[in-house]
């Protein structure tokens, strides 16, 4: 029987899918084990155990000087100006993805230029906008836009060109204005797609985040890990990237659930 | 009278002609099936009737009016796939087939709670009652066919255009469709243009059979000439309506 033919059962596929884990943190276990034999205070490679005390110090008790959980305090920042740049990108992506898809005269005008926008290298114009913007909220969300903006409305644009001319032509010919067209046939249509590019853009949008925190922020889950670089705090950092790990993964889950739960339309039944 | 007039109408791609000298007029009422090989513009003489295209030369009047210019609601249309809005439920769809005209696209109140009872009575007509709040991609060909036929039905178009309606249907499910569309044709009395690879469907459902062909064909150039109406049939009684006996008395029946 051939490969591609073969298939594994529903416990095994469970276990092949541990598997990466499971090597991947023995591997760290292993390295973090030989270079504590050498050295006690190594720093580098923290016990797994020592990691789990320091996310357990994080996640409950209080700075000292300030007085707050510093990991919550620095989870609402980086999330509160993720949420605004995503969302601020998508409802606009939205907006411009239905005028490029559905007006020729809009796509001749802005398909290029869009095109061109998408391939500036977003981090490169960051002291542009702390110049422009401050130092403050707002240079951090606009680089979140300006990172996925572009990508969101190439996506959403194409996803619209490629609703079939069949539905539009028959809904012109049951007397539909074109912004009833955007807003009956072509939006509903285009909602499950932006769920998908959403999806696909909250990587690049974690990137920018934390990229703008490092650079210029007093809090934010970036700030941090940035901050206790100086330290050689890798139990810190850790717990932290792990801590981004679940929120991403949570995210992303959370999405796909809605997706389904929102637009039942699109599953194919029988 | 012509109800729709096709006078002299020319289509060409760039340099390549599609169609040439096509006219024919159409009476009120009529139904009329149009066939034709492959790539003979059977299929572009209905996007120039839908007025998705507009000709290069001539032009297509309905009931009188000037030419349009982009599709409307005197035309109603039912293609192969994708007429029905995959996002709206069965009863939405018939809904929107009255809706999609008014500012928002949709009916408020008293409107929306009458237009929803209409729509009712029309599913109960194509019996799709059962399925009213179901999604279309849960149903079968020929009920999404039979939902895009009532939902262009309830724009109450002048006239209905049918772009291979049944080809992609299994021969049963295509009776039962023929049975249906027949049905719908006594009761409302619309002018039909279909578009069909089934020579016999189109006899069997329409008044008139139309032919695409070209008339000239140059073997070193096969593109370099359009199609146009080569036969026009009198497709009632089965093709053959000139030898159906009219006269009671005196006359010598055949065995």
């Amino acid at each position: 029987m051939r490969w591609i033919n073969r298939r594994p059962g529903a416990a095994l596929a469970a276990f092949l899918a541990l598997v990466p884990f499971a090597l991947a943190l023995a591997a760290y276990m292993i390295g973090s084990d030989m270079r504590l034999a050498v050295n006690p205070s190594d720093k580098l490679l923290p016990a797994p155990s020592s990691i789990v005390d320091t996310a357990l110090r994080l996640f409950t008790e209080p700075d000292r000087r300030s007085g707050r959980i510093l990991l919550w305090h620095d989870t609402l920042a980086s999330l509160q100006r993720l949420a605004l740049g995503v969302g601020i990108s998508a409802g606009l992506a939205t907006a411009f993805g239905l005028l490029i898809g559905l007006l020729p005269h809009v796509r001749a005008t802005l398909a290029g230029f869009v095109g061109v926008l998408s391939m500036i290298p977003p981090l490169a114009v960051l002291p542009i906008l702390f110049i422009v913007f401050g130092l403050g909220e707002l240079s951090k969300v606009v680089l979140i836009v300006i990172g996925i903006l572009p990508f969101l409305i190439r996506d959403l644009s194409q996803r619209v060109l490629e609703i079939p001319r069949e539905m539009i032509v028959k809904a012109e010919t049951l007397g539909a204005s074109t912004s009833v067209i955007a807003l009956r046939v072509a939006l509903p249509q285009l909602m499950p797609r932006l769920l998908q590019a959403v999806r696909l853009s909250l990587g690049p949008a974690w990137l920018f985040l934390i990229a703008a925190e490092a650079i210029a922020s007093d809090q934010g889950l970036g700030y941090r890990i940035f901050l206790v670089r100086r330290y050689l705090a890798m139990d810190v950092i850790l717990t932290y990237v792990a801590w981004i790990t679940l929120l991403a993964v949570i995210m992303d889950l959370a999405l796909r659930a809605l997706s389904r739960r929102a637009f039942r339309w699109t599953e194919t039944a029988l | 009278m012509s109800f729709v007039t096709v006078d002299n109408v020319f289509q060409s791609y760039g340099t390549r002609p599609i169609l040439e000298r096509v006219s024919v007029e159409v009476k009120e009422g009529e139904f009329i099936s149009i066939v034709g090989a492959s790539g003979c513009g059977k299929s572009t003489f209905l996007r120039l009737l839908l007025a998705q295209e507009t000709p290069s030369r001539g032009e297509i009047r309905v009931a009188g009016q000037p030419p349009a210019r982009e599709p409307g609601l005197d035309r109603g249309v039912v293609f192969q796939k994708y007429s029905v809005f995959p996002h709206m439920t069965v009863r939405e769809n018939v809904v929107a087939g009255e809706s999609l005209r008014r500012p928002w696209g949709r009916f408020f109140g008293k409107e929306k709670v009458e237009a929803r009872k209409r729509a009712d009575e029309t599913l109960a007509r194509i019996g799709l009652d059962h399925v009213a709040d179901a999604y279309p991609a849960t149903l079968s060909g020929g009920m999404q066919q039979r939902l895009a036929i009532g939902q262009a039905l309830a724009a109450r178009p002048r006239i209905l255009l049918l772009d291979e309606p049944f080809g992609a249907l299994d021969p049963g499910t295509r009776l039962s469709m023929h049975d249906f569309l027949q049905d719908l044709r006594r009761d409302t009395g619309m002018t039909v243009f279909m578009v069909t690879h089934d020579l016999s469907e189109g006899f069997k459902l329409g008044d008139r059979v139309l032919v695409f062909d070209k008339p000239r064909w140059d073997p070193h150039d096969p593109n370099a000439y359009g199609a146009t109406i080569t036969y026009d049939f009198d497709a009632r009684n089965g093709g053959i309506p000139y030898q159906t006996i009219e006269e009671d008395t005196h006359v010598l029946r055949p065995a």
